[in-house]
């Protein structure tokens, strides 16, 4: 359910026929809805060749490579939308990530899963473990996301960087709401994901 | 009197090939050749083969392009060896390369010996074979005149141009010279230049013809003997770098030919067995000039030289879709070199897809069934086809 909200807020905030760059495609579901849907011109990059081999087959064009590597092979401003969803804790430098897609990308959407979600924090606080849910669903040892954060991490990072925020979304499982106050305690409680607009003119 | 019995025999296999090639294939040309060294090669003919029905558009037309040693018969059985097609199993009715839906295009390269122009052409000039005196070409020469055959057959755009090896870099070749030509290249198991490796690996094959008594400075052709040894051994040299050091173990590990040991130097091991049967029914089917051009146009090809090295700049006008593919065990054309032509896309910001093909097979991957292999090509096609 989370994952179709994120799907169609996603597709919303992407203008037909835009030419769109989906960092850690997987199997190149998002990518191939947006094809359909907004007639996109789409490239993903995808680091598993089950992935790469998935979306191929759809048709789409995918390359096989590393957020944190291949980047820097784009030209400034190559796409209208650099979409990352749920591949920036997942990345070994998510600041240089970010600020790779800031430069290839007019507009970006990134979507992270809030590790301050109150049910990872009840684990936490009671059972003393790391939490292990739906969304992160491997133990500490074999999961793939080495640098998790909060919506509020993820909003205070940005103003370090001194990047601003155009929009940001709040998924909290059964719908997508708008986040007017950042700072705002209980949207970072409630909220299983967080979905960011950021774009490369403002710095 | 073997020896003269054994030359009767070979003339009338090579007369019963020349026939049966004369019947299933089809010849564009002479035409006048320009070529990169700047040489002009008058009287160029391509041989060629085609499967299948080109539409009323035009727009169903696909060009593979064979690799060093092979030929334009993809699919079918090869007249001259008679065994199947080297990509029989991917090329045919409702196969991956499905010649209901597609017009299919093999042809031999310039300076092969299957019926296009090459070192054992007869050059008019002297009505004698060309030999050594063939003009040193390039694999954007081999382009060219695939282009000059397309052009003939009126097509404006081919849907699609793929090939394995060198056919990869002439898959290369079309989609950075002749952008606009092609809707969709697959350079397969490739690289943008020949590696330091691959041409130390070429000159010992060449070097075995050449000190081989019998090719006679490449004048062998009316000669009762043939460099048939060195041919021979350049290809058993040039096997070993198709296959992985995990293929040869899977495939023979230290199997015997027979439970005892002949202490001397006979075929012992199977392995040795297998690389000798390769250089003997090699040699039946290939020119030894011919295979000294080709891997001299191999040697040669480096697409980023024409641009100070700036291999992106080879692609500046590229727009066609590209599917580049290699294979894990490939450490003759390794998966860095199709990265190398990938980051060079990427920077033009091109339409281009990458794999790297989990194989054990080595080189010679792009030839075999590979089911993940086969998966993204047919994916890749249909998504191609349904994009256009």
């Amino acid at each position: 359910m989370s994952n179709q909200l994120n799907k169609k807020l996603i597709s919303s905030l992407i203008m037909n026929n835009a030419k769109v760059l989906d960092i850690g495609c997987g199997n190149g579901e998002l990518l191939y809805h947006l094809e359909k849907t907004k007639s996109i011109n789409g490239q993903g990059i995808e680091i598993s060749p089950k992935g790469v081999k998935e979306s191929v087959s759809k048709g789409l064009s995918v390359i096989q490579g590393d957020a944190d590597i291949d980047l820097v092979n784009f030209p400034d401003n190559t796409f209208d939308v650099v979409i990352l969803s749920h591949t920036l804790q997942a990345t070994h430098k998510p600041k240089e990530v970010l600020i790779e897609m800031l430069r290839i990308g007019k507009k970006c959407i990134i979507s992270i899963p809030n590790f301050g979600y109150w049910k990872y924090r009840m684990q936490m606080l009671f059972f003393g473990i790391m939490p292990i849910t739906r969304t992160l669903s491997e133990p500490w040892y074999s999961t793939q996301n080495i640098h998790l954060c909060t919506i509020k991490d993820f909003i205070n990072m940005c103003e370090s960087l001194n990047i601003s925020i155009n929009e940001a979304f709040r998924n909290t499982t059964y719908s997508i709401k708008k986040i007017n106050k950042p700072n705002s305690y209980m949207n970072n409680l409630l909220s299983i994901e967080g979905i960011f607009v950021l774009s490369n003119n403002i710095n | 009197m073997l020896i003269i019995y054994f030359n009767i025999e070979t003339k009338i296999k090579r007369k019963k090939i020349n026939n049966i090639k004369d019947k299933i294939q089809k010849i564009f040309g002479p035409i006048k050749l320009s070529l990169e060294g700047g040489q002009t090669l008058k009287g160029t003919t391509i041989a060629y083969s085609t499967w299948g029905a080109l539409n009323t558009e035009k727009s169903n037309a696909i060009l593979i392009c064979h690799a060093l040693t092979g030929d334009q018969f993809v699919t079918g059985k090869n007249p001259i060896t008679n065994r199947n097609g080297w990509w029989e199993s991917i090329v045919g009715p409702n196969k991956i390369f499905d010649t209901n839906k597609y017009f299919i295009i093999c042809s031999n390269v310039l300076g092969g010996c299957m019926g296009t122009t090459g070192p054992s052409s007869i050059n008019e000039q002297e009505n004698v074979q060309y030999g050594m005196k063939f003009p040193i070409f390039t694999i954007k020469d081999m382009v060219n005149l695939q282009l000059a055959l397309i052009d003939s057959l009126e097509i404006d755009q081919l849907f699609s141009v793929v090939g394995g090896s060198m056919g990869g870099m002439q898959a290369i070749e079309w989609a950075s010279s002749y952008p606009e030509r092609v809707y969709s290249a697959i350079p397969i198991a490739t690289s943008y230049r020949h590696s330091a490796q691959n041409i130390a690996f070429h000159e010992v094959g060449r070097q075995a013809i050449m000190n081989d008594p019998n090719w006679q400075q490449g004048n062998y052709y009316n000669k009762e003997v043939k460099p048939r040894h060195g041919l021979s051994v350049a290809r058993m040299i040039a096997h070993i770098t198709y296959l992985s050091e995990g293929a040869f173990q899977e495939k023979f590990g230290r199997d015997m030919q027979s439970k005892v040991l002949s202490w001397g130097f006979d075929a012992d091991f199977q392995v040795e067995s297998y690389l000798r049967h390769q250089g003997i029914s090699f040699v039946d089917r290939f020119d030894a000039n011919s295979y000294l051009y080709i891997t001299r146009a191999m040697d040669y090809f480096d697409l980023s030289h024409s641009y100070d090295g700036d291999l992106s700049a080879a692609f500046k006008n590229t727009k066609c879709k590209i599917m580049i593919v290699s294979f894990t065990s490939d450490w003759l054309f390794p998966s860095s070199e199709s990265l190398a032509i990938v980051k060079a896309l990427n920077k033009t910001a091109a339409d281009v897809s990458f794999i790297e093909v989990e194989s054990d097979k080595g080189h010679d991957s792009f030839l075999l069934e590979v089911k993940d292999f086969y998966e993204i090509l047919s994916g890749f096609i249909s998504g191609a086809a349904r994009k256009k």
